[in-house]
């Protein structure tokens, strides 16, 4: 963690690059870049090409020959259209929506005022309780799978969305909390001094000032939390479970894995359904992304 | 104490007082009537109900109860009554209670205060966390036989030796894998400019789902008889060298490595990104000055880049360990544990959900916890060392 907080310092400060090796190595140094590059990249691409495939072409030539004859291959969104309607994604897509916004919006609501506390108030305490929020940083989840399930029998919580918008909540409150106060301890202090002289209580300080001052921190715990939810499929399974009128997207997609293990055209499709939002959110964000992961992650 | 002279004015402002009395009323009621909406099934269908009832269109509300809502309507109207009263109730409860405190004789205000502020999300955190993880420990000693029986039993069942002896080849590769392909782009990436765009290329499947990284390289290890066509582009390739075609994730304990591969691919991106970062920090004096005394190229790398990183690649490691210490996914979408794959938190699923050996299950999640006590106590000494925001 430390060493993510200089990391992030280093990363504002760095300037240019080291050209050091001669041109042949330059060129040997891009070579190797670009192989890379294209081999973490073809996989995908292979899943979306085929996502665009109809089943008898799939079964007959690999997806990178239409690729190489694009103009004889036939193309098609059959495949969307199934699983979209037939395989129940579109039901699914509402329901990873609909488990996903309150699961990022809540958590980041309670720490932030946590964060506060941590960050500009002193009472007893507090660094006990902040050893705490540390400690929980990297306790595994499945610590809480049982006793939570139990707890949710109890009280009626099993397969509804607000046990699943709890669950996430919880598990996400000590990143969410770590990473909050690492930004809301560095604002300027002083600031916050003098609008206390003209009589400023700590809730207006913290909505006035420190809220809006915050939102890279903010935006970049919203993404990472955002793609946790998302991309979750154990605390899906765990309290929401499979049934269709609930499921979310990587659950129903675990599903068709089973029941269609050879259906590669609805596969390809289907995982492609599952991706699109984060893909668009993590290009489209990707520079609190990044610092959010140089300030530290460590999750647990 | 400024803050105190702060709400003493707050105090003495009689209309202030009772507004927030009245917020906290509000909250209350807010709060207790949609959790009521959201945990009742029809909960959306009464409240469509009650406003076209309010509005006295009486025949529209008499229809919604009796057909109910479109399942689509409701559940955004479930998600909707949550925001309202997840951020909304969230935020009154905080200005209520915030009210409340003002209104406690002056030396208490400022010492309940921070309680307030921490509150919930102390509350959330001992439900979620401290409590279960208690509780777990408990479970795995007096549950289903008692502790010689769940512990005996996870200790020596041949499946959790495979279990355990595949999540340390998943440590070793899987960690070494990322760390050092993160490193060598990193590192290679720091010697050209315009590097952006193979940047974003390894680091975009960091927003991919296991599940979706599974279904992925599924499709990359397909695997068809020999003579006939091949669609995964892996068999394609070794194939094309004259050999026979693998079926990848059925052959022990080849098929580990595959699985491990999808985890590489994964956060390789991650670890990229956070080296790439702490190697812009190695200051070009240091590295030019080295040169000049006439260390080569890999002596700079090693004796004087790698430990100036040093911090940052315990960290990156220790990460992508922790992740990978609870790898369930890609084995239980891929493998689901077959073919010798097994691995500690699948096995874990497995007591839970199907066997129901929740004694067992629990132990299994104390090893995974266990595992984790020295990356935890090691994070809370550094914070000591550094004092918390003082």
């Amino acid at each position: 963690m430390t060493a993510g907080t200089q990391t992030e310092v280093a990363a504002v400060r760095g300037t240019s690059s080291r050209r050091r090796p001669g041109f042949l190595g330059h060129i040997g140094v891009r070579v190797v870049i670009v192989l890379i590059a294209v081999t973490w990249t073809l996989p995908t691409v292979g899943l979306l090409i085929s996502s665009f495939r109809s089943n008898a072409d799939i079964r007959a030539s690999g997806w990178w020959d239409a690729i190489l004859h694009p103009l004889e291959s036939t193309w098609t969104l059959t495949n969307y259209d199934s699983v979209l309607r037939a395989d129940g994604l579109a039901t699914a897509f509402v329901n990873s929506l609909v488990v996903t916004i309150p699961a990022v919006v809540i958590p980041i609501t309670m720490a932030a005022f946590a964060a506060y506390a941590f960050a500009w108030m002193r009472f007893p305490g507090r660094t006990l309780l902040f050893a705490l929020v540390v400690g929980l940083l990297v306790v595994p989840l499945q610590m809480s799978l049982v006793p939570v399930l139990r707890l949710y029998t109890g009280v009626d919580l099993n397969g509804t969305f607000l046990g699943v918008w709890l669950a996430h909540t919880g598990f996400g409150l000590p990143l969410a909390i770590f990473l909050l106060y690492n930004y809301i301890s560095q604002l300027p202090g002083e600031l916050f001094e003098s609008a206390a002289i003209d009589g400023a209580s700590h809730f207006q300080i913290f909505r006035r000032l420190v809220l809006p001052l915050s939102v890279p921190a903010l935006a970049s715990f919203a993404i990472f939390q955002f793609l946790w939810v998302w991309n979750d499929l154990l605390v899906a399974l765990v309290y929401l479970g499979t049934d269709s009128a609930v499921a979310t997207l990587p659950a129903r997609l675990n599903e068709l894995v089973g029941t269609k293990g050879e259906s590669w055209h609805l596969l390809t499709a289907a995982a492609f359904v599952t991706m699109v939002v984060p893909l668009i959110v993590f290009l489209g964000l990707q520079r609190y992304f990044v610092r959010g992961l140089t300030t530290g992650s460590v999750k647990g | 104490m400024i803050a105190t002279h702060a709400a003493t004015v707050v105090r003495s402002d009689l209309p202030g007082r009772a507004l927030r009395l009245a917020a906290i009323l509000v909250a209350v009621v807010l709060v207790a009537v949609g959790l009521d909406l959201i945990r009742d099934p029809l909960g959306p269908d009464r409240l469509f109900a009650a406003v076209y009832g309010l509005l006295g269109q009486d025949a529209t509300a008499a229809a919604i109860l009796e057909r109910g809502l479109h399942p689509l309507q409701a559940k955004l109207t479930v998600m909707a009554i949550a925001l309202v009263i997840g951020v909304g109730g969230v935020w009154l409860l905080y200005t209520g209670l915030d009210g409340a405190v003002d209104l406690l004789p002056g030396g208490w205000r400022e010492r309940i205060r921070p309680y307030v502020f921490l509150g919930p999300a102390m509350a959330m955190l001992t439900v979620f966390l401290v409590i279960p993880v208690i509780v777990t420990i408990l479970a795995s000693l007096t549950e289903d036989g008692g502790a010689v029986a769940n512990w005996g039993a996870v200790l020596t069942s041949p499946e959790m030796w495979l279990a355990f002896r595949n999540n340390v080849i998943w440590l070793v590769l899987g960690t070494g894998g990322s760390v050092a392909i993160g490193l060598l782009v990193a590192t290679l990436v720091d010697r050209v400019k315009r590097e952006a765009l193979a940047k974003t290329f390894i680091f975009l499947p960091l927003a991919i789902s296991m599940v979706g990284a599974s279904v992925i390289w599924k499709f990359v290890y397909a695997w068809a008889p020999e003579g006939e066509q091949q669609i995964g582009i892996l068999n394609e390739v070794w194939t094309w060298f004259g050999n026979e075609p693998v079926p990848w994730l059925q052959i022990p304990p080849l098929n580990t490595v595959a699985l491990i591969v999808i985890m590489v691919w994964l956060q390789t991106g991650f670890a990229m990104v956070v080296l790439s970062a702490a190697l812009k920090g190695v200051p070009n004096e240091v590295i030019e000055a080295a040169r000049m005394d006439g260390a080569g190229e890999s002596t700079v790398f090693f004796r004087i880049v790698i430990p100036m990183i040093q911090g940052t690649l315990i960290a990156v490691a220790t990460t992508i360990a922790i992740a990978i210490l609870k790898v369930f996914d890609i084995v239980y979408v891929t493998t689901g544990g077959r073919f010798e794959t097994e691995v500690v938190a699948n096995r874990m699923f497995q007591e839970m959900f199907v066997f129901r050996n929740f004694g067992q299950a629990s132990a299994i999640a104390v090893i995974l916890f266990i595992a984790v006590v020295p990356i935890m106590i090691v994070n809370i000494r550094n914070l000591r060392r550094q004092g918390i925001g003082s």
